[in-house]
């Protein structure tokens, strides 16, 4: 068989020569490796501290995004939940009454929504599915946690905040190739 | 015996104490920073500056575990087997001579709470009998891998013992003494014993490791094969005693090779530094327990670099490989001393 | 001194005495072990180091280790105690008798002897037992290492696996 690298050995079990036998030369050679790995660079990150550097498309923990004015972009078409491969996603759809036209994009919002976080397996289905623009997976961690209840996101955690400076920032997911994309109104994925 | 020199004694014992327990505590510390750092890891580093309270953090959480003693367990060996462990361990360290002279108002100190005339010997039968402490509580845990354990352990101790004594037979026939202190004044300057008996040094070395049951001869206790080993059915503060007792013991036999074939409290040069007898003392005991560290640092090194034993192969090395060597050893030091004395 | 005597003679004598009473082995390994020690006690009380340590080597850290370790590995409890006949019985009681029977009449005539140099501190020593060993006594000595060596072959005769019969 043709091996794949050059490093691999191949396995025999000749004698031991007198060297071999008397195991010091191998032991004082696997002591100097262990001692160059003494002193050498550490790869631990020490979490809380320092975090590894996510990758610009990182998928951790969703948000529900609103628009310019603030106003919620869910329209509650359920698409996202017919994506999800774990079954995560679940809502409840209202209809906008009058007076709420500054608090919901559409006519008709999600009263509910809920996301497993034990279910969910950070696919992105969910974001691609969505034709408003609203949910995207964001760089943030879902935090452990002791108990199984606060595991299911409600729009208490995954709404972002109304404050335009508390915004979480999606621009690095929604590209501009996208935003291009979504502008066209006559595609039939936009309409 | 007037009563200040006995009352320094007592002291000094409890100095001794201390300072085992110390360094015993900060080894457990110490083999998790060298083994993370050997694995490129950090390591324990929370509690505390770098860590430095772990020690006591684990001791805490020793104390505040439940105490378990299982029902078909016997209960008074069960509870006497960490205590003859732990016992043994500290009973070693009196003959180690720690230092020099001290004057102090005119009374002389001597760092060392006992010269046997036996020293060697003496630290032999502490080692020998530690082993009960390991059988009785395998034994009385009444489980099966546990027993195993402590059956290893004492078909172990006693293979090794074998060959850790004859090579100190042989270390006794360069010396001419058996007290710990007369051979470390002969090895002023550079005529440390390493140089006189290097493979004395390494059968002994190897030995140690074997009596105290550290890697690469950990099957005792190797939790692959064994769960626990002997300490499987242990928890709590008596789980601590074996645990600590197997740190007290390396603490003590890197002491001993430190004593035997390092020079002790002696470095080159030491007589021609213009100090205080005082100062040269505690000088020189600084550096008896910078060997010390040393040592210690080579037991664990070794056990971050090594795999371990199989049984079969531990026990070929011990009677196949160690025995003759060190039969052999001591035929030529024999032959040596007596025509280095026939003709010089 | 004399304080230290009668204790180490009194823990002597009562873990001698539960030896032989105590029903399960491993406590009478334990209490042979705790004579055995008791017994170095009196040689260090009789400045005798060497013999104490070494008796301690010897017999608590080796021969002990062993029968602890063959009790260990056949469990012998007081539940699996092997059924002893009623001859198996007499034959103990008449051979111990016999022994006892020796013992006093060996010792009904024995006279107390001085000691040769009762201020000779130094009798107990490495030094004096090697110079009593190696020049007064090295024919027995030197014949019972040989009875020793011939006591390992054996061993290892019996030890090794009979070739033929594989």
């Amino acid at each position: 068989m043709q091996s794949l690298t050059n490093r691999s050995k191949v396995v025999s079990d000749k004698k031991m020569t007198f060297m071999e036998k008397i195991y010091l030369p191998a032991i004082i050679k696997g002591m100097m490796i262990t001692i160059t790995h003494f002193f050498s660079k550490k790869t631990t990150i020490s979490y809380p501290e320092e975090t590894r550097p996510f990758s610009p498309v990182y998928r951790g923990m969703h948000v529900l995004k609103r628009d310019d004015i603030g106003r919620e972009r869910c329209t509650a078409c359920g698409l996202c939940a017919v994506a999800c491969p774990a079954e995560a996603i679940t809502m409840i759809a209202a209809e906008r009454k009058a007076g709420e036209e500054n608090l919901y994009r559409e006519e008709k919002y999600a009263s509910s929504y809920e996301i497993n976080m034990l279910r969910c397996i950070f696919c992105g289905d969910c974001e691609e599915a969505c034709p408003k623009e609203a949910i995207f997976l964001t760089n943030r961690i879902v935090e452990a946690g002791y108990q199984r209840e606060p595991f299911i996101f409600t729009k208490n955690e995954l709404v972002e905040p109304l404050d335009p400076a508390k915004r979480i920032d999606v621009s690095k997911r929604q590209t501009k190739a996208v935003l291009e994309f979504k502008k066209n109104g006559n595609l039939p994925h936009n309409k | 015996m007037e009563t200040w020199e006995l009352l320094s004694k007592i002291i000094f014992l409890f100095v001794i104490l201390a300072i085992t327990l110390v360094v015993a505590m900060y080894s457990t510390y110490a083999e998790r920073k060298v083994a993370a750092f050997m694995q490129d890891r950090l390591g324990p580093n929370r509690a505390g500056p770098y860590g430095l309270l772990q020690p006591l953090a684990d001791g805490l959480k020793m104390f505040m575990k439940e105490e378990i003693i299982p029902t078909m367990a016997n209960r008074t060996l069960f509870i006497l087997g960490p205590s003859i462990a732990m016992t043994t361990a500290l009973l070693t360290g009196v003959v180690i001579p720690w230092g020099g002279n001290l004057t102090i108002a005119g009374h002389v100190i001597s760092l060392q709470v006992a010269d046997l005339n036996i020293g060697i010997l003496y630290i032999f039968a502490m080692v020998s009998i530690g082993v009960y402490g390991i059988m009785l509580g395998g034994w009385a845990s009444n489980n099966k891998y546990a027993l195993l354990g402590s059956v290893r352990a004492a078909s172990q101790m006693i293979s090794y013992e074998l060959a850790m004594g004859m090579a100190i037979i042989a270390l006794v026939l360069t010396t001419g003494t058996l007290s710990l202190k007369e051979i470390v004044d002969q090895q002023q300057g550079w005529h440390w014993n390493i140089f006189y008996q290097p493979l004395g040094f390494l059968i002994f070395l190897v030995c140690a490791f074997a009596e105290t049951n550290r890697a690469p001869f950990d099957l005792p206790e190797c939790e692959t094969e064994l769960i626990g080993g002997y300490h499987t059915e242990y928890s709590s503060m008596k789980l601590g005693f074996y645990l600590f007792a197997e740190y007290i013991n390396m603490f003590i036999s890197a002491a001993v090779i430190a004593t035997l074939y390092f020079g002790g409290y002696n470095f080159p040069f030491l007589n021609r530094l213009p100090l205080d007898a005082n100062v040269l003392t505690i000088l020189g005991s600084v550096v008896f327990f910078l060997k010390i560290f040393f040592l210690i640092f080579l037991f664990m090194w070794i056990r971050w670099t090594l795999p371990r034993f199989r049984y079969d192969q531990l026990m070929n090395l011990g009677w196949k490989g160690f025995i003759p060597i060190s039969i052999a050893n001591i035929m030529v030091t024999g032959v040596v001393i007596y025509f280095k004395e026939l003709f010089f | 001194m004399t304080f230290l005597f009668y204790l180490l003679a009194a823990v002597a004598i009562l873990s001698a005495l539960m030896v032989v009473f105590s029903r399960s082995p491993i406590n009478s390994v334990i209490f042979l072990i705790i004579c055995f020690l008791s017994i170095a006690g009196h040689y260090i009380l009789l400045n005798a180091q060497f013999l104490a340590v070494v008796h301690i080597i010897v017999y608590t850290g080796a021969i002990m280790v062993l029968f602890l370790f063959v009790i260990m590995l056949l469990n012998l409890n007081t539940s699996n105690e092997p059924h002893k006949s009623q001859l198996t019985r007499i034959t103990a009681v008449i051979t111990g008798g016999l022994l006892l029977l020796v013992l006093i009449a060996a010792t009904k005539d024995a006279v107390l002897i001085q000691a040769k140099n009762p201020a000779d501190y130094n009798i107990g020593l490495v030094k004096q037992i090697g110079q009593t060993l190696f020049k007064q006594f090295l024919l027995p000595f030197e014949i019972s290492s040989v009875l020793f060596i011939s006591a390992m072959v054996g061993a290892v005769m019996l030890g090794k696996k009979d070739s033929k019969k594989n």
